[in-house]
């Protein structure tokens, strides 16, 4: 076998992984719009008066949290069919990816809305706003910039963890890698390119991220210009 | 089957596994550990080359996958004549990995080191090697654990993906299961709580306890 690594195999391969990276980003794009609700719930399963539903949903979150992505994708994906729910494995990876990053991004809304002064509250209660305007007008207009870098930093996550998808069988751009290595034998360039692929995407998205973290500061008053 | 009866045909070997996944995750521990203080202390070098070098590092192995990386060990090395065994790519990926996302804690550890310690070191005349090791590292550990522990932990749900690269872990001993008795729920469920209560009531205590104690050091 030819050793070091054989350009004319990665320009041979070169489209069908462009190809796949479109998956890979559709899986993550997906996959975060899900989360992005997801972490929604779990948030309101904070904040309701109830007592209950609060220590219940502390749990499941702690549940999702602290087990592998990876064992949760298989067990969507074996264990649904034996109760007659029979899924796609795009569909059981989207929502895995959706509920355990869900988790995270609940907290990130957490986070923000701790963040709003309790000050701001009590003025918009001494004006006699409803909880729903206050909300609307006043909390969350403070509370969505704070959320904003880690909203940021957890889309990257995902994007990272699509790889995940490829053990139960979506082809994304990990999978097309390990098919491409599989039938010619020759793993250095499919899995080098992901390599490379996955920089090339990721390394702008993280300065963006970085970026707009530094802004939200200025715009807090956090950090000087 | 009832849970009782496969708990007592397989609990064995998901036990066996479990024990592989805790020496997984404590020798990438320890490898990461080593990898984020070097690192770390790299980063904030004044030499414009060895900061260069650990910043390649660092946007590399936190740009990239770690999925990716643990296959580029496992199947790519072999390649270059490097063939490792695969325990022990496992345990260099996942060093290799969450060593980058640790020097980042580090780095904003001694930078969060009041710089009233740095100038009483120089002061005292200390040698900058001296300054490091027994001023500033010291008051660095209650700063950076929590942080790193959280890490730790997401070290050992990242420890999963090792037996994917064949090595004989809980993940993989659940899989393994699935296969032969398509018993889904009960191997990966199985597997889902042998990791909680790993994270839950092992790692995490652990993990708190240390941060206790690195406060009580510094007399906080």
């Amino acid at each position: 076998m030819e050793m070091g690594f054989r350009w004319d195999f990665a320009y041979e391969i070169l489209p069908q992984m462009l190809w796949a990276t479109l998956n890979t980003i559709i899986a993550a794009g997906v996959g975060y719009a899900i989360a992005l609700v997801v972490g929604l719930l779990f948030l309101l399963g904070q904040r309701t008066p109830s007592k209950i539903v609060n220590v219940i949903n502390r749990e499941i979150v702690e549940f999702i949290r602290s087990t592998p992505l990876l064992i949760q994708l298989f067990f969507v994906y074996f264990v649904l069919p034996q109760f007659g729910i029979k899924l796609s494995a795009w569909l059981c990876g989207m929502i895995t990816i959706g509920l355990h990053f869900g988790t995270y991004l609940s907290e990130v809304y957490r986070g923000a809305l701790e963040g709003v002064s309790k000050t701001q509250w009590e003025a918009c209660r001494a004006l006699n706003f409803s909880t729903i305007y206050t909300y609307r007008r006043i909390v969350l207009p403070q509370a969505f910039p704070i959320a904003i870098p880690g909203m940021g930093n957890y889309l990257v996550g995902i994007f990272k963890d699509t790889p995940l998808l490829s053990t139960i069988g979506v082809a994304e751009l990990f999978h097309a890698a390990t098919a491409v290595g599989g039938y010619n034998y020759r793993y250095l360039e499919p899995y080098t390119m992901v390599g490379i692929i996955f920089l090339t995407l990721s390394i702008p998205a993280a300065m963006w991220v970085r970026n707009l973290e530094k802004k939200v500061n200025v715009a807090q008053g956090k950090a000087k210009q | 089957m009832s849970y009782f009866a496969f708990l007592a045909e397989h609990g064995p070997t998901l036990l066996l596994g479990t024990v592989t996944t805790i020496k997984v995750l404590v020798c990438s521990a320890i490898l990461y550990v080593i990898i984020s203080m070097i690192f770390g202390l790299m980063r904030l070098s004044k030499n414009p080359a060895i900061q260069g070098i650990a910043t390649i590092y660092i946007e590399f192995f936190r740009g990239t996958s770690l999925l990716v990386q643990l296959f580029w060990v496992y199947y790519v090395l072999p390649f270059f004549g490097l063939s490792l065994e695969a325990f022990v790519a496992g345990v260099v990926a996942l060093g290799m990995n969450f060593g980058a996302y640790g020097a980042e804690i580090v780095r904003a550890g001694i930078l969060a080191v009041p710089k009233g310690q740095w100038e009483a070191a120089h002061a005292l005349n200390f040698s900058p090697t001296k300054r490091i090791k027994r001023i500033i590292i010291p008051q660095i550990f209650p700063i950076i654990l929590p942080p790193a522990a959280n890490l730790t932990v997401e070290l050992l749900k990242a420890t999963a993906l090792v037996a994917l690269v064949t090595v004989v872990d809980l993940t993989f001993e659940a899989k393994q299961i699935n296969s032969i008795t398509w018993l889904s729920a009960q191997c990966f469920g199985t597997a889902l709580l042998i990791y909680y209560f790993m994270a839950r009531f092992a790692l995490v205590p652990f993990l708190r306890w240390l941060e206790v104690l690195a406060a009580r050091k510094v007399g906080r």
